[in-house]
């Protein structure tokens, strides 16, 4: 990625309001063709983000760079960004055909062009006769992509979507995350989404810019933050995940070794900072943790006492309890017949080395 | 089988499923109400118009009405003024509904109590105003020569521009609410959209923006130009003389000639004319847009098949196209002397333009009327800026006259009872058009809402007849159902408007907790809806309190009310004390909006 062109780059942003620090110290790069998701709780900043880069609010301080150009204080009209918005904003008055045309108009494109270009992009989202239409006469999954086609119609540097299924209900959702992903890697576009859904994310993205009030809590690809979180709120955030209290017992080159909860002893691979005595978390994806069967050991190893057994679908949950109280969560593929455990037995719980992921007590970059 | 269906326990209650009809019950008094005191007698004054003295049918009126060129002219000359006071109000109207319309709610609602202030301030301190403010001896004038400016008074008023001032005035807010009406629902999202897509301020604006406001100028130009037709009193007191507009004719027909059938035959012009403004309305723009519905929709669906749909969407989108790129060269024009800077913060410059526009205007809705306070303190005997000296005479000659004191006692009661009325047969009304299905809503809604949009010259009159052959001529009773028509329109609305913002499920809670729909609503809803019931009981009474159409026919000399003892006073001679009633109508009027502003805000309703 290191020698395509940024499309976009921000440094430094800041924005209050009144006493509400909303986005602070946010540094992004995207590069061209990249799919780039803000993901955060409500409030955390990422739409205020978005709404900078789109110059609909102005940041206190800090740069925001659009294809190389300085935009941090220009007007929207000027930034050639095409944006999708969370309802669409498909205006009410004008044909879809239209609504397509008019970015063109405002480029002052001859007629010819504009029905060339409105029609290519009507075949692209595969609604090549809906041209006549009101936005109304359409359903909500034709409007998104009448949005979307209404943004790529004159090839801006960057597209921009604020919840573009947010609206949508379920299974249109799951076809439309994959319809645009499609798009995406067809035409090259490269596109900044905002989302509060992790799974939506976790999906569409070729990186993901994890963020918490009103930082950046973690930037990197799918993988990196679903399987080495650098703080408690990424891991918590992103997936399930069990977070246990560990004390560091030794440190030396290949393994850390800690004591958790109820004196089990865990080992972890070493990550950052530890040193012998720390409090720290660690975590354990849930699908991670094995059922021990008589005899067998791993490289962690927990008693707990199982107190609920769950189907929720493809897997089962099993929420158990170690001695102290610290509550244990372990998932697995749903098989025919009884479940391995009944709730109130005592069982013991088994993950590899690599499963356990230190985390620094404070939260790691950018959350403190 | 019939064995078995016939076989039901008789102990077992059986509930059967309600008919609308029997559900819809609450709605049937105030139907009863209108139907007796607004539809029957409007219908019977109709009726007068086409029989002869003899009581034949005939058109001998209509004939007389076309006949001599006075009443032609007349005709006219309302229209051209209720024309002219359209378009003012629309094009200093936009603006200030557009700020209202994207600015926060806390500002907005502050604002909106501003140009609601002369929507609710008597008609008559209102007009009184303006000849304080533009009379020759006025405040303008007075100030201008201060100046050197001018050497002789100017003659602002007792002309048309007079009269333009005062209507556009008087009818303004009406023009500002019902636009603002249909401007909050346009999503603010649409014109960064169109920013996003590359478009500058004024192509999103005149493409977008605007083509999405013009159900509500359209609905508010109607409203305007309707209301317009039937206005007497500005005209009266500011035009020149000869001003004269189709309601003063009625007037004139009624109390110095006692000629019904004349008279209703002007009132049908008049209502002829409404109608086919409504005609030509609903033809273009749709009559859902008049509730802030869609006027794209409309066009949707049936623009396309009649000619003058089609030419106006037409002939629209070119001259907004125009719009929009003159606009553009204007902003490249200031961007060259102004350049756009990337690195720097910039101030929005038609903002700021915005806000100046639409602050002199609600200045100019708001301010004039606090001009009578000063002056009803003035030693002046006549009414002149600047004021001399401090007196408390002219509130002497006010709180010292059986006349004066009477009329303001009785204006009160009337109010009181008319508003208490409207509360009776309005609210219930209210809870089944906001809550219920009904296949007859539109039509009932309508007809609830005919006393505001009919000219109420038309009303009063027909009520004049009806209680002339009843007995009600004079009556304080008479004045209170008389009102009531008027008054009960507004709370039908103002409750509807509330309950539409309840949440219905509180009342469903409420149920399934165990209370009976008497209880839920005495216990659950109207607590919540209070502040809502509370601002249309104020509204009610205030709409009597400064009524003054039905006031000046059925009162009949013994039971005057307060405006129409200032419009006796004003037409002799307009003198301080009519000034001192003036800020003591102001004052009351004042105090129960702040009331009701501040209840609502308390509450946060």
């Amino acid at each position: 990625m290191a020698n395509t062109k940024s499309k976009l780059r921000i440094r430094d942003l800041r924005k209050t309001y009144g006493p509400v620090v909303a986005l602070e110290g946010a540094n992004v790069d995207l590069h061209e063709g990249e799919f780039l998701t803000l993901l955060g709780p409500s409030g955390s900043g990422k739409t205020t983000m978005l709404m900078i880069i789109a110059g609909l609010t102005q940041p206190d301080s800090g740069d925001v760079w659009i294809d190389g150009k300085l935009a941090t204080y220009a007007p929207t009209f000027k930034r050639d960004i095409g944006m999708v918005f969370q309802n669409y904003a498909l205006f009410p008055h004008l044909s879809v055909y239209e609504n397509i045309a008019f970015p063109l108009r405002m480029r002052k494109a001859p007629d010819d062009v504009i029905a060339k270009e409105v029609s290519r992009v009507l075949e692209i989202i595969r609604l090549p006769d809906v041209g006549d239409r009101l936005p109304r006469e359409l359903s909500g999954g034709q409007q998104q992509r009448i949005a979307l086609a209404r943004c790529i119609v004159y090839r801006p540097s960057i597209i921009l979507m604020d919840e573009p299924l947010g609206a949508l209900d379920k299974k249109l959702r799951d076809q439309l995350q994959l319809e645009i992903k499609h798009l995406h890697t067809e035409l090259g576009i490269t596109v900044l989404y905002v989302t509060h859904d992790q799974e939506e994310a976790l999906v569409m993205s070729d990186r993901i810019c994890l963020m918490n009030e009103g930082r950046i809590s973690q930037l990197g690809t799918p993988d990196e933050l679903y399987f080495y979180p650098e703080s408690v709120f990424a891991a918590d955030f992103l997936g399930e995940s069990n977070l246990l209290d560990a004390r560091v017992v030794d440190v030396n080159n290949d393994v850390v070794h800690l004591k958790g909860p109820g004196d089990a002893v865990l080992r972890a691979g070493p990550r950052g900072e530890v040193r012998e005595g720390d409090d720290i978390k660690v975590m354990v994806r849930p699908e991670t943790i094995r059922l021990l069967g008589d005899g067998e050991e791993m490289a962690n190893v927990i008693k707990a006492k199982i107190k609920d057994v769950i189907l929720v679908g493809q897997v089962t949950k099993f929420y158990a309890e170690v001695s102290d109280g610290t509550p244990i969560t372990v998932t697995r593929l749903t098989h025919v017949g009884s479940p391995a455990a009944e709730p109130g037995s005592e069982v013991r719980f088994g993950w590899a080395e690599e499963s356990t992921v230190l985390l620094p007590k404070n939260g790691g970059r950018g959350g403190a | 089988m019939t064995a078995i269906a016939d076989a039901t326990p008789p102990e077992a209650r059986v509930y059967r499923r309600r008919s609308a009809w029997v559900a819809a019950w609450p709605l049937f008094p105030l139907l009863l109400y209108l139907g007796f005191l607004f539809l029957y007698p409007v219908g019977q004054l109709l009726w007068l118009s086409i029989l002869d003295d003899g009581g034949a049918l005939s058109s001998v009126h209509y004939t007389k009405l076309f006949a001599r060129t006075t009443y032609v002219k007349v005709l006219g000359i309302t229209f051209r003024i209720a024309a002219w006071t359209t378009l003012f109000c629309l094009l200093a109207g936009y603006p200030v509904a557009y700020l209202l319309a994207t600015i926060n709610e806390r500002k907005r609602n502050t604002l909106i109590l501003w140009v609601l202030l002369p929507f609710w301030t008597s008609f008559l301190v209102r007009t009184f105003a303006w000849i304080v403010l533009l009379g020759r001896y006025g405040t303008i004038n007075s100030w201008l020569m201060d100046l050197g400016i001018i050497d002789a008074p100017l003659k602002l008023i007792y002309n048309f521009a007079g009269v333009m001032i005062g209507m556009s005035h008087a009818l303004m807010p009406l023009a500002v609410l019902t636009m603002l009406a249909v401007m909050r629902t346009i999503d603010p999202n649409l014109r960064n959209a169109a920013s996003t897509l590359g478009a500058r301020g004024g192509q999103s604006f005149w493409r977008i923006y605007f083509p999405l406001s013009l159900p509500g100028l359209a609905a508010g130009g109607l409203l305007v130009f309707i209301t317009a037709l039937g206005f007497f009193i500005t005209p009266a007191l500011l035009g020149g003389g000869r001003e004269i507009m189709v309601a003063q004719v009625i007037i004139e027909q009624i109390e110095e000639l006692l000629n019904w059938g004349f008279a209703g035959a002007v009132a049908v012009l008049l209502l002829a004319t409404a109608i086919i403004v409504f005609y030509v309305y609903d033809r273009l723009l749709g009559m859902s847009t008049l509730a802030g519905g869609s006027a794209a929709e409309e066009r949707a669906r049936d623009g396309s098949n009649n000619i003058i749909g089609r030419l106006g969407s037409w002939l629209g989108r070119y001259l907004i196209a125009i719009l929009g790129w003159i606009c553009d060269l204007f902003s490249a024009i200031v961007e060259i002397v102004r350049p756009i800077r990337a690195d720097r913060p910039r101030q929005g410059l038609s903002r700021g333009v915005l806000w100046i526009v639409a602050m002199a205007v609600i200045f100019y809705l708001a301010a004039p009327a606090f001009f009578v306070v000063p002056i009803s303190f003035s030693e002046n005997q006549f009414i002149e800026w600047p004021m001399k000296g401090f007196t408390l005479h002219w509130y002497e000659m006010f709180l010292g006259s059986d006349i004066w004191i009477g009329a303001m006692m009785r204006s009160f009661l009337v109010a009181f009872f008319s508003a208490a009325l409207s509360m009776i047969i309005g609210v219930p009304a209210a809870f089944v058009l906001a809550r219920q299905q009904l296949i007859f809503k539109t039509v009932a809604l309508a007809f609830i809402l005919a006393p505001l949009i009919i000219p109420r010259i038309i009303i009063a009159i027909a009520i004049f007849y009806l209680y002339a052959r009843i007995g009600l001529v004079g009556t304080s009773f008479g004045l209170v159902l008389g009102h009531t028509v008027l008054a009960v329109p507004f709370v039908v609305v103002t409750v509807m408007a509330v309950l539409k913002n309840y949440d219905e499920r509180l009342d469903q809670a409420a149920w399934t907790l165990g209370a009976s729909k008497a209880r839920t609503l005495w216990h659950i809803t109207f607590p919540l809806i209070q502040p809502g019931l509370i601002a249309a009981y104020l509204f009610a009474f205030v709409t009597s309190f400064d009524e003054l159409t039905i006031a000046l026919f059925i009162s009949g000399g013994t039971a005057t009310t307060l405006p129409k003892q200032m419009w006796t006073d004003a037409l002799l001679k307009v003198s301080p004390t009519v000034l001192a009633a003036s800020t003591v109508v102001l004052f009351f009027v004042t105090c129960m909006i702040l009331m009701a502003e501040y209840i609502r805000r308390r509450t946060g309703g």
